[in-house]
């Protein structure tokens, strides 16, 4: 009966499996908030004018919102069903650290939500007229910022899983911090239309990611500690 | 020299109870539902939490598996403050709640996957093996939510027989279980703790134990 002890690198992938492997067989939560996010982008051009000069100028800004917004959507996800049912105190309770079990939930959530969203940036970009140089640094902005947004969104959703009514408590803590990856996110896109270089920019990008995925997930082990309490 | 009086490792171990609470006071919404409550726990042993509901029973049981830390006093494993122990108390520690951690989107063959590489590892027969054990034959590939609450209960049951933990914290485990399923359970008991392991639960049923003992709350 001595059996040894996992890995934490062993239960890492196991968690990001098993989550992987619910997203799978609940297709609606991860369909829905993707669905959400072409349909809001598409009324743009509806909403305001199908101009394609006028367009090609919102283009950025719009994509960076939707994405946003639909990440509101699909955050929930990330923590209620397990608080549900009882899946998240085992996992507070297992001997490895919290860290890295919700840092496997959070890439977990990231390559379910913000991956599929991150790749159809282009289409929808191309639906809006973005002038094809600005391509390349959306669609890089977009692969540093929806990582940073599902971390920092998982303290917020950490925060407030254990009340019973959340309402729209969830995007009032994460908007606001999600504000300084939605400017640098357009400002690139602006430095690259304005043919400047974007790289300075993106390397911020990536040093609030580096940031975020080593504080965020411990700020969201601590926030799930006193959710359950 | 004089002769040392010869004590293994393993005696000072067994001297200290695996888990012991003193002085413990907790108060939830201002009412106070213990205070000064002292508790041993050893190997071997089985403490049954009797009280009326809202006595704090789950309380206690949460507070005890670091799941609550509104408390005040002190709570040790094996003579150590257990906050400095967690590592160890975790690995050792098999808790059950009221919710059962089986997630519905699961099956159980899944489910325990998960549950089982969060501690040690765990072959795929071992597995099939506790879920046949505890009557879940032919269920293994069926989603959770397709089972009925014991059938769930049953798959948390099932990782008492896989877990080698030596605690066994069991909140209500035989609320939804049919009389099959509390015989399996009593017997499960039984073996953990001639074994050496120690069980704390609360229940309303009648447990025939030889090594139980009863704590009472409220």
């Amino acid at each position: 009966m001595a059996a040894e002890q996992t890995s934490t690198l062993t239960a890492f992938y196991a968690t990001l499996k098993r989550d992987l492997l619910i997203a799978f067989k609940r297709k609606n939560d991860v369909v829905n908030p993707f669905m959400f996010f072409v349909i809001v982008v598409s009324l743009f051009p509806i909403g305001i004018s199908p101009e394609s000069d006028r367009l090609s100028e919102i283009a950025a800004g719009v994509i960076w919102i939707s994405v946003l917004l639909a990440s509101m959507l699909s955050m929930d996800n990330l923590y209620r069903a397990d608080y549900e049912d009882g899946s998240l105190e085992q996992l507070l309770l297992s001997p490895h650290p919290l860290f890295f079990m919700v840092l496997a939930k959070n890439l977990s959530h990231w390559l379910v939500s913000g991956l599929p969203v991150v790749l159809v940036s282009p289409l929808l970009a191309y639906m809006l007229n973005l002038p094809e140089e600005a391509y390349t640094t959306l669609f890089c902005s977009l692969l540093i910022g929806t990582p940073i947004m599902s971390l920092v969104g998982s303290i917020a959703v950490a925060l407030t899983v254990g009340l019973g009514s959340r309402g729209l408590i969830l995007a009032v803590i994460t908007l606001p911090m999600s504000v300084p990856v939605l400017i640098f996110g357009t400002l690139s896109v602006q430095a690259t239309l304005n043919a400047a270089s974007p790289i300075g920019l993106l390397a911020i990008m990536l040093a609030m990611l580096a940031v975020a995925v080593s504080l965020a997930p411990l700020a969201s082990a601590a926030a799930l500690r006193i959710s359950v309490n | 020299m004089p002769p040392v009086t010869p004590e293994s490792p393993v005696d000072k171990v067994a001297d200290k109870p695996m888990l012991r609470a003193s002085n413990l006071f907790c108060e939830r919404d201002e009412r106070v539902l213990f205070s000064g409550l002292d508790l041993e726990l050893s190997e071997g042993q089985i403490l049954q939490l009797q009280g009326s509901n809202g006595s704090g029973k789950t309380t206690l049981m949460r507070i005890l598996c670091g799941l609550n830390d509104s408390y005040e006093g002190q709570i040790s494993w094996y003579g150590e403050a257990i906050e400095e122990q967690t590592a160890s108390f975790f690995s050792s520690l098999l808790y059950i709640g009221h919710r059962v951690g089986v997630s519905k989107a699961l099956t159980p063959l899944e489910n325990l996957r998960w549950s089982c590489s969060l501690r040690q590892q765990t072959s795929e027969e071992e597995i099939l093996k506790a879920l046949a054990e505890v009557g879940l034959r032919g269920f293994e590939e069926s989603p959770c939510y397709t089972l009925s609450a014991g059938q769930q209960q049953r798959v948390s049951l099932a990782r008492l027989l896989i877990n080698p933990a030596r605690l066994w914290i069991l909140d209500e485990p035989f609320t939804t279980l049919d009389k099959k399923g509390v015989d399996l359970l009593e017997t499960l008991l039984q073996a953990h703790v001639k074994a050496g392991g120690a069980v704390m639960v609360t229940t309303h049923h009648k447990l025939d134990i030889p090594e139980l003992s009863i704590l009472s709350l409220g």
